[in-house]
């Protein structure tokens, strides 16, 4: 497990295509709230080991699609499938029952309470205390440090209120708590939306980790640089329609780009690619500079985030 | 390999020297309770200091006694503060329930225990409804309990009125079952020759209680979470509404329990008491650390809250001040905690 540690990339362009059915297949799926139509004709399969990238701008029907493989709304067109059974969740419990975890952006944690707490949040573990089931605390606050120093988070203390970590550790725990609980497919719902580019990486760095450990995992995002360090399979959206679906081999990162933004903006666009286009091969490095350029521009961050 | 390794492994390490400076934030949030421990001490030394009657033993019990008449609710208050909603009703409901108590048993002629088991269930329900229409609504609790405060506080009066054709209720000192259920809810003991009144036990036990389901249980944790971030939580897979409901539902519980205390201490109702209760319970809760947006807080802080009232209200009587006072300093009191909760606020959602 160690090798593939550091190669963010995957490893092997074909890991995806094992025997077996898809962890998720969606065929035709959409989604309309009364005459609007949010979502429609999407055909998606999520594989175990592999990352499947979903792009698209704010607006595009990413948070819709999500929410229906979480469990949070239903879609009324389509068929969803998982181990090939077809399903309709009617709550995210049921989807987490068929081990589809959701990090969410914005809501991965209640800030407030401590690290371990969160960690086992909805699936706590509790132990007999004469009539009653009482939590297992010193189980629990073993375990979560355990786990997160398996992803390579090592906090300070596991006692402190998750909202003193930075948006990256955040999002690890959450990302550490969902592996442990044996999640097989793994929806993180801009991960890096709120993040610096240090953190990001971070981030990218525990995606592929979940990746290796056998999850498929399903990353939205709007931006195409982070997709493609990790990504597998790509998939676009556009106003709720697939504008695009290719596997890595097939596309590189400036069509990727291209597809993303859209004919008008090709100009901006252009200035971009220059800088980060040739990358893609060794991704490792470029997030290596990546941290340098984040350390050398936000140098006192670190401190801010904590004090 | 062991090269991107130490790569990838750079950036946590910059995080490193923070233990430093972790500890003190996080064993003040670990203990909201801290603030209110403090204040209470001061507020003790100062009746200690000026007011002479303050020192016996006879005065820590009736201290102790009307700390508990805002604690019992307090606990529940708190609870459901920290499950992020609050209940302006606590107050009137505590007078309904104890006039459905009196009034049912005594218009029907039966024994006191159905009363107060009809009390029971009315007092639940009351919370039942609170619960329901805030969770089901989206609309904030301030709204929806407001507006239960006002029905029962119309109710109160006006079915009183239509009964017993006066303001309050008929004595049921004579009725079946008062001195059993007299025995529950109000005696006075001697513990070493210090009366005290059977409410402070109630109280301490409800405290402890709802700490040990606070801190060592599930639900516990769900009434952190619900409260602290509800999306979160519910994506999470825990059972929002039912939290919720059932934190009504608590305070709905000991709203009875404390009605049921007035009701055999007095062996009448008043039915237009209880107003602006509901504040002292909110305010206990608030200084007693709870975050008034939820997510954080304790019953022992809410006990700590209710003692600081209790000792005000009866030390500025030994200390022969104007009873007038105690409202100002009831209303400092509550701006003090507020900023000190906004403070912890700031600390603990630094990004």
């Amino acid at each position: 497990m160690s090798q593939s540690v550091p190669d963010l990339s995957a490893s092997g362009a074909g890991t995806a295509a094992e025997a077996g059915p898809p962890l998720i297949r969606m065929q035709g799926v959409g989604k309309t709230y009364g005459a609007i139509r949010a979502l429609e004709g999407i055909n998606l399969s999520v594989g175990a080991g592999e990352i499947t990238c979903v792009l698209g701008d704010n607006g595009a029907g990413k948070s819709t699609l999500i929410k229906i493989m979480a469990g949070l709304h239903q879609h009324t067109e389509g068929t969803m499938e998982v181990d090939g059974q077809e399903v309709h969740f009617g709550s995210p419990r049921e989807a987490l029952d068929r081990g589809i975890a959701t990090v969410y952006q914005d809501l991965a944690v209640v800030s407030l309470m401590e690290v371990w707490r969160n960690f086992f949040l909805g699936s706590e573990k509790r132990k007999r205390f004469g009539p009653f089931n009482a939590l297992d605390t010193n189980a629990m606050r073993r375990t979560a440090r355990e786990e997160l120093s398996k992803m390579g988070i090592d906090l300070a203390d596991i006692n402190q209120p998750i909202g003193t970590l930075s948006g990256g550790q955040r999002q690890c725990v959450a990302i550490a708590r969902a592996v442990y609980f044996g999640a097989r497919v793994l929806i993180l719902d801009e991960p890096t939306a709120a993040l610096g580019v240090k953190q990001s990486g971070v981030v990218l760095k525990y995606t592929a980790r979940a990746r290796d450990a056998g999850l498929g995992v399903v990353f939205i995002t709007h931006n195409p640089h982070h997709a493609y360090l990790v990504g597998d399979h790509f998939i676009v959206l556009k106003r709720g329609r697939m504008n695009l679906d290719a596997h890595r081999s097939d596309i590189s990162l400036e069509d990727l780009t291209q597809e993303m933004a859209g004919g008008d903006e090709l100009d901006t666009l252009s200035h971009e690619l220059q800088r980060s286009g040739a990358a893609s091969a060794d991704v490792v490095h470029q997030i290596e500079l990546a941290e340098q350029r984040a350390h050398g521009a936000t140098a006192h961050d670190p401190k801010e985030l904590n004090t | 390999m062991t090269q991107s390794l130490q790569a990838t492994q750079a950036p946590s390490a910059p995080a490193r020297p923070q233990p430093r400076r972790k500890p003190l934030t996080s064993s003040l949030l670990a203990r909201p309770e801290v603030g209110a421990l403090a204040a209470a001490v001061l507020i003790f030394i100062l009746f200690l200091v000026v007011a002479p009657p303050f020192r016996s033993l006879g005065a820590l019990s009736t201290v102790l006694y009307d700390s508990s008449t805002i604690g019992i609710m307090a606990v529940g208050v708190a609870l459901l503060m920290i499950g992020g909603e609050f209940d302006l009703s606590a107050g009137v409901a505590v007078i309904a329930a104890a006039l459905t108590a009196s009034m049912f048993s005594y218009q029907l002629g039966i024994n006191l225990w159905v009363g107060a088991l009809v009390a029971l269930a009315l007092a639940l329900l009351v919370g039942f409804i609170n619960g329901y229409l805030v969770v089901k609504t989206g609309i904030p609790s301030f709204l929806i309990t407001l507006s239960t405060f006002f029905m029962l506080q119309g109710l109160n009066l006006g079915i009183t009125k239509l009964l017993t054709g006066t303001v309050s209720t008929q004595s049921i000192a004579q009725m079946d079952g008062f001195s059993s259920l007299q025995a529950v809810f109000n005696t006075t003991f001697s513990v070493g020759g210090v009366s005290v009144r059977i409410t402070v036990l109630w109280w301490l036990l409800f405290v402890a209680l709802a700490t040990w389901l606070l801190l060592k249980t599930r639900v516990g944790n769900w009434i952190f979470a619900v409260g602290g971030n509800q999306d979160s939580a519910r994506a999470v897979g825990v059972p929002v509404t039912k939290v919720k409901i059932g934190l009504f539902m608590g305070v709905g519980f000991l709203a009875w329990f404390y009605g049921m205390h007035r009701l055999y201490a007095f062996s009448t109702v008043q039915s237009g008491e209880g107003v602006g209760n509901e504040f002292l319970y909110i305010i206990a809760a608030v200084v007693g650390g709870c975050l008034l947006t939820g997510g954080y807080g304790s019953a022992i802080g809410a006990a700590i809250g209710a003692f600081i009232f209790g000792m005000t209200r009866q030390g500025i009587v030994y200390a022969g001040w104007d009873p007038n006072w105690y409202r100002f300093f009831l209303g400092a009191m509550l701006l003090l905690a507020t900023l000190l909760n906004l403070y912890v606020k700031r600390l603990s959602s630094r990004r």
